[in-house]
């Protein structure tokens, strides 16, 4: 036996080392995969071996492989023995090999939850420390919770090394085991203020990873971050707590004040660029859009960024903050252009496209051209295809960016389309080519040039089309092409760019572009005919062109693709009919013509919207009895309706449903918008949506708007658009002067000059600069809010008058004093309304004023007091301090009450029972067998100075009256030497305002909910509240569970609803000092102890 | 921090520590991705890349490629700074590291990173306590390892 064991010994000597295989792998370079493949082998013998020495040496092996990449799984059960070896140096390895193989699926996990308990609890404290650190990579589900308790006691540990790592740790299991935050978490907000710092940064870490996920939990710790931050000179630990507060501030915006000063002076002092970084960024995220002192802090944050830029990675994290900046403050980033645009010379790819994005958003009428002829050289010089195609569809979006806003001259744009046609390898010919459509569609006055630009493309296809398959830039025949034959009216030689249309050649573009040319030749035949007849001379002509036709055609009616073939040879048989005419000398110009009649306009994408519902016809009715399907087919086909109409709540009764009365009907209605509420798979209806109007608009209604040039149309050849830049330059002196002349004879120009920017919403320097062609406006959504008819001498339009459209549509459409008056008067609300958005929201909403209400603002907890506290005797030993009640959501005569117990004494506390006096209305809910007088047993001891929380579940009959509830709860001290039985009363009060929910409630839905009359009314007046009106809502929705509706000025509409589903609708005004509350809500009772809770609300402050 | 890899000029992987938890193909697909990726940068560029929805951060030592993945939110700068606050602890602890320590004593480069991070988290800011620790826990080790061989010898 012992032989056998030296034997054993003497073998192992000769094993291989973890050396000697990373050593051997590198000697068989050749054929590694085989070497290795004998190496396992090898450890597989050393695994079945009894000596623990071998196997750690084999588990050590192992690992080494598995990062190499081989599968190692088959060892796991042989790891967890190295694991729970008694001697370190195994356990270390096993734990190692532990963590990188193991993960959540590896079954044998479940085996080790005992020895990783026994090595928790060794009293050496590396061996705890290998286990917490392996527990941290392979931590599952079952593992966090069978061990949250013993990590939890680990936290307490004497050693500040263990107590770092167990801290550390609890991150895991929390998210592994949620659960086990609440217990742990007083814990948790102790070690913030550790002894050791080691301690006291793993503990800020721990609470700003759980803040960023759910900082509403964590808003009472911001005290306590504050004295951290303001003492702490540790980076790490600062750069940690500052993110905290990036997260808390949107939530509560009194911070951000707070904030401002000591962030400032970080920004100022540190020598440490993550920290300013992190600074900055929590700048720029949270607090440029709370205080409007902050703009001045921003630049001077930015210049210091921008100075410090020298290497490359603060270059890339300097664009970063500038682009974040830029959406909040673009003119403190516009001064840094030359900056940025230095940056698209950089080496790194990842700088120039960052440098790029910021452009996109600097650009302005002034600009553009310059830095786009700076983009342009770019191209020509860039290297590799993807960083020019992205140069490529940058330029394009820099300059079509809402609604080509920014384009003062289209003569240059379409100048710049064509040269980017000249890229080679591109793939975004299909974008420049919807582009030249787009502008030659909308912008009229461009269409001669843009057709002369596209007539010499045609002519000079071949040189596009060097090799055709690849090369994505022949789509852009396809727009010339269309361009050429739809506005040929404009086409100097029609004939010409006919023959150049039927060239051979052609039969080699791909298919669909071969179809629009064949289309288009018949509509430049049109127009040549148009030209010819009539005069004799010509007629020969037209003849020779309809022969040309003939001539050509066949080989497009030849053509493989189906599309081609089919035009071809019905325009083929087209023409040739025309023929026979013109030999009989028909005028045929006319009715050939007549084909293709008809002026494209722009249409919004939503213009359906605004046609209006044709009397008598009623959209709801049912065309056909539907069949009497299931009802859940019937649920789908309703639902889908309403996505379609995007309507809100559709109030109106199916002619299927007419028997039923309303409150049935109601009621039926109320399940299923609960039912669709829940569902995750349910489209809900937008807040915004669309009510189709009666008022009568028309298609003809829809904005459009001709200008005409103030340039010289006829550019010969192909444009460069370098001269447009110049050109641009003396356009601006010229309007400068004109401007100056103008003034001098006001009176008489007034009404001519229509161009004339009013109530300028972009920066004020380019007030000067007018477009020299106006884009067809197609504003995205059509408004709903009014409609004024303007009637100007020139043209007449009318103006649908909102803030959406007053946003899109150029301030130059109001020509006349009194419109530009009316729309300055509009725009002074609207950013009324948006000062007070900005006040108490965090900014990011900007757009939802977009549609002229502001919409429902996010109530902020005045305090993180909870709504209820019980009223308790004083006792020494236990304490119940808080306790909340809630609506159970899913039930509508449930509430749950949450308490958190907490041991005050140092004595253990156990066997606590919770025990309530039922009344008639409100019943403790017991597990099923207990009797109506037992006690709930809480499910947790109490060592001292601990707490917890427990949760219990009432059953509700009458929301209508609060009520209270007298309780007991026993419980057992147990001291060293004795245990004494010991009682607490206590009452339980369920007010009123416990039984709502806060529940978001549209606008529209809310004034249906007004109109519908079943509402009684209550009102109230408090005198002398002096704290602003916001803190006043604010105090209402997080006190008594209202949500904003809408707000306006000093008066707001408020909405809540109770788990029995009634509505409760206040209209709060404030007028000094006093406010007054309108309250309407279907139970009269509930709804004036809400108001007396509310009144009550306000006495105490 | 969602992981942290080491490689070489090479592409061959030296080291791995996964914070969250993956399956071994898809940490394998990760890897060989991010490899390419970050060797294909050229030496001027800078340390950051946005890969999939998370931030890449990465530093070259001689040729070793050091390269970590953080979250969004989180800051590019301490990263680069764990990165090389790890490296002064390797170069500690080993004396004037190379690539070839911590190929042969890739278990102890492992255990340096458990000591300095846990669960993807800085827990030590001081580097003379992680090495403290480090040492005592080598120091208990040795302990009983000779003791051991003896022993199996003897008896």
């Amino acid at each position: 036996m012992a032989l056998k064991i030296v034997k054993g010994s003497i073998d192992r000597m000769f094993d291989k080392n973890l050396q000697d295989l990373v050593r051997g792998i590198r000697n068989h370079k050749e054929d590694e995969a085989k070497y290795i493949s004998t190496c396992i082998d090898e450890i597989k013998q050393e695994l079945k071996q009894d000596n623990i020495a071998v196997k750690a040496n084999a588990v050590c092996k192992l690992t080494y492989l598995q990062m190499l990449g081989y599968d190692v799984s088959w060892a796991a059960f042989n790891i967890v023995e190295v694991m729970s070896s008694s001697k370190f140096t195994y356990k270390r390895i096993g734990y190692l090999a532990a963590s990188q193989c193991f993960h959540e699926s590896t079954d044998v996990i479940m085996l080790t939850t005992n020895q990783i308990r026994k090595d928790l609890s060794s009293p050496n404290q590396y061996d705890t420390g290998v286990a917490l650190t392996g527990l941290s990579c392979f931590v599952t589900p079952d593992l966090a919770r069978d061990l949250a308790n013993d990590i939890m006691t680990l936290m307490s540990h004497t050693k500040p090394y263990i107590r770092k790592k167990a801290v550390l740790i609890m991150y895991k299991v929390f998210l592994k085991y949620p659960e086990s935050l609440r217990p742990a978490f007083p814990r948790l907000k102790e070690k913030l203020e550790d002894p050791d710092p080691g301690v006291q940064s793993a503990a800020v870490n721990v609470i700003c990873e759980l803040a960023r996920r759910n900082p509403k939990n964590y808003l009472s710790l911001a005290p306590l971050f504050f004295k951290l931050m303001t003492s702490s000179t540790n980076n790490w630990v600062l750069i940690k707590i500052i993110k905290l507060f990036g997260a808390l501030t949107p939530l509560e915006p009194r911070l951000g004040k707070k904030l401002i000063e000591p962030l400032t002076n970080l920004i100022h002092s540190t020598s440490a660029m993550s920290l300013l970084y992190e600074c900055v960024n929590t700048v720029i995220a949270v607090l440029i859009s709370l205080s409007s002192g902050m703009p001045n802090h921003s630049a001077s944050i930015q210049v210091s960024f921008s100075r410090h830029a020298h290497t490359f990675s603060l270059k890339y994290l300097g664009l970063l903050a500038m682009s974040k900046i830029l959406k909040t403050h673009p003119k403190s980033v516009q001064s840094h252009k030359d900056l940025i645009l230095q940056c698209l010379d950089d080496k790194d790819e990842s700088i120039r496209l960052r440098a790029l994005d910021l452009l996109y958003g600097m650009v302005s009428k002034k600009n553009l051209m310059e830095i786009v002829k700076k983009l342009m050289l770019h191209v020509d010089k860039a290297e590799g295809t993807t960083y020019r195609d992205e140069l490529l569809t940058k330029i394009i979006d820099i300059c079509s960016q809402s609604n080509y806003q920014y384009i003062t001259n289209f003569e240059w744009y379409i100048s710049i389309l064509v040269e980017l046609t000249r890229l080679e390898g591109t793939r975004h010919g299909h974008l420049i080519a919807s582009q030249m459509l787009d502008v030659a569609i909308r912008v009229k006055a461009i269409r001669a040039f843009a057709v002369a630009q596209m007539a010499t493309l045609l002519d000079n296809a071949h040189l596009l089309t060097g090799n055709t398959q690849r090369n994505g830039i022949c789509e852009v025949l396809y727009a010339a092409a269309w361009i050429c034959g739809e506005f040929s009216e404009h086409l100097e030689e029609p004939m010409v760019t006919l023959e150049a249309m039927l060239r051979p050649k052609v039969a080699t573009l791909p298919g669909h572009i071969q179809a629009v040319y064949v289309q288009n030749a018949a509509k430049l035949f049109a127009t040549v005919l148009r030209g010819h007849e009539g005069v004799p001379a010509d007629s020969m002509v037209a003849q020779e062109t309809s022969q040309l036709l003939i001539d050509r055609l066949p080989l497009f009616v030849q053509s493989s693709n189906l599309e081609v073939q089919e035009r071809a040879s019905c325009i083929l048989q087209l023409v040739k009919y025309i023929q026979k005419l013109q030999q009989k000398d028909v005028e045929v110009a006319e009715e050939v013509t007549a084909l293709f009649a008809g002026e494209l306009n722009p249409v919004a994408p939503k213009a359906q919207k605004k046609v209006p519902v044709p009397e008598g016809l009623d959209l709801d009715v049912w065309i056909n009895e539907p069949p009497s399907g299931s009802e859940s087919e019937d649920e789908g086909r309703k639902s889908k309706g309403k996505a379609v109409f995007a309507k809100e709540e559709s109030r109106h009764t199916k002619p299927r449903y007419t028997e039923v009365d309303e409150k049935e009907l109601a009621k039926r209605r109320e399940v299923r918008k609960a039912e669709q509420a829940n569902n995750p798979f349910y489209i809900k209806a937008s807040p915004s949506s669309q009510k189709v109007r009666r008022d009568g608009v028309g298609v003809e209604h829809i904005p459009v708007v001709q200008i005409d040039l103030s340039v010289p149309l006829k550019v010969p050849g192909m444009p460069m658009s370098d001269q447009y830049v110049k050109l641009e330059e003396e356009r601006r002196e010229r309007n400068k002067a004109d401007k100056k002349k103008k003034k001098d004879k006001k009176k008489r120009e007034k009404g001519e000059k229509g161009r004339r920017r009013r109530g300028d919403s972009g920066p004020e320097s380019e007030e000067d600069i007018t477009p020299a062609h106006m884009v067809d406006i197609v504003t995205e959504e059509m408004p709903e809010v009014g409609i004024y008819t303007w009637s100007l001498p020139h043209w007449t339009f009318s103006l649908p008058l909102s803030e959406s459209t007053a946003r899109h549509l150029n301030p130059c459409l109001f020509p006349s004093q009194k419109s530009s008056t009316h729309k300055k008067k509009k725009q002074k609300k609207e950013k009324k309304k948006k000062k007070h958005h900005h006040n108490h929201s965090d900014g990011a909403g900007d757009e939802s004023v977009q549609n002229g209400t502001v919409e429902e603002e996010e109530p902020l907890p005045v305090s993180n007091q909870s709504p209820f506290t019980l009223s308790i005797n004083p006792c020494p030993l236990c304490q119940i301090p808080v306790c909340d009640i809630q609506g159970n959501l899913q039930d509508g005569s449930q509430v749950v009450v949450s308490v958190i117990f907490e041991n005050k004494c140092d004595s253990f506390i156990k066997s606590m029972e919770f025990n309530v006096l039922d009344s008639l209305n409100s019943k403790l809910q017991r597990p099923d067998g207990a009797g109506p007088h037992d006690g709930l047993i809480v499910p947790f001891q109490l060592p001292p100075g601990i707490s917890n929380e427990a949760r219990f579940i009432f059953s509700v009959q009458n929301i209508v009256m609060p009520q209270k509830l007298k309780g007991t709860l026993t419980f057992i001290v147990k001291t060293d030497d004795s245990s004494t039985h010991e009682k607490l009363d206590f009452k339980l009060h369920f007010t009123c305002t416990s039984y709502l929910i806060t529940t978001p409630c549209y606008s529209d839905a809310y004034s249906k909910l007004l109109e519908s009359g079943d509402l009684k009314g209550c009102s109230l007046k408090l005198e002398g509240v002096n704290q602003p009106f916001h803190h006043l809502l604010a105090r209402i929705c997080f006190h008594h569970h209202f949500s904003v509706v809408e707000r306006i000025d000093s008066c707001a509409s408020m909405y809540s609803r109770s788990i029995q589903g009634h509505h409760m609708c206040l209209l709060v005004k404030t007028a000094d000092q006093t406010v007054s509350i309108d309250a309407k809500c279907d139970e009269p009772g509930l709804l004036g102890n809400v108001l007396d809770e509310i009144k009550l609300t306000f006495s105490q402050c | 921090m969602q992981f942290m890899l080491l490689f070489s000029r090479q592409g061959k992987l030296r080291l791995q520590k996964w914070y969250v938890p993956l399956s071994d193909k898809e940490k394998k697909k990760i890897t060989r991705e991010l490899v390419q990726t970050v060797l294909a940068r050229k030496p001027k560029m800078c340390s950051f890349l946005e890969w999939r929805d998370l931030k890449v951060v990465y530093k070259r030592y001689a040729s070793l490629y050091f390269c970590c993945a953080i979250e969004n939110q989180d800051n590019e700068l301490i990263t680069l700074e764990i990165i090389h606050r790890y490296v002064e602890l390797l170069d500690k602890y080993f004396g004037s590291v190379c690539e070839l320590d911590i190929i042969f004593n890739f278990e102890k480069a492992y255990f340096i990173l458990d000591e300095f991070l846990l669960g993807g988290e800085a827990q030590d800011t001081s580097k003379k306590n992680v090495l403290k620790a480090i040492e005592q826990a080598d120091l208990l080790a040795e302990e009983n390892r000779p003791r051991q061989f003896f022993f199996s010898l003897l008896s």
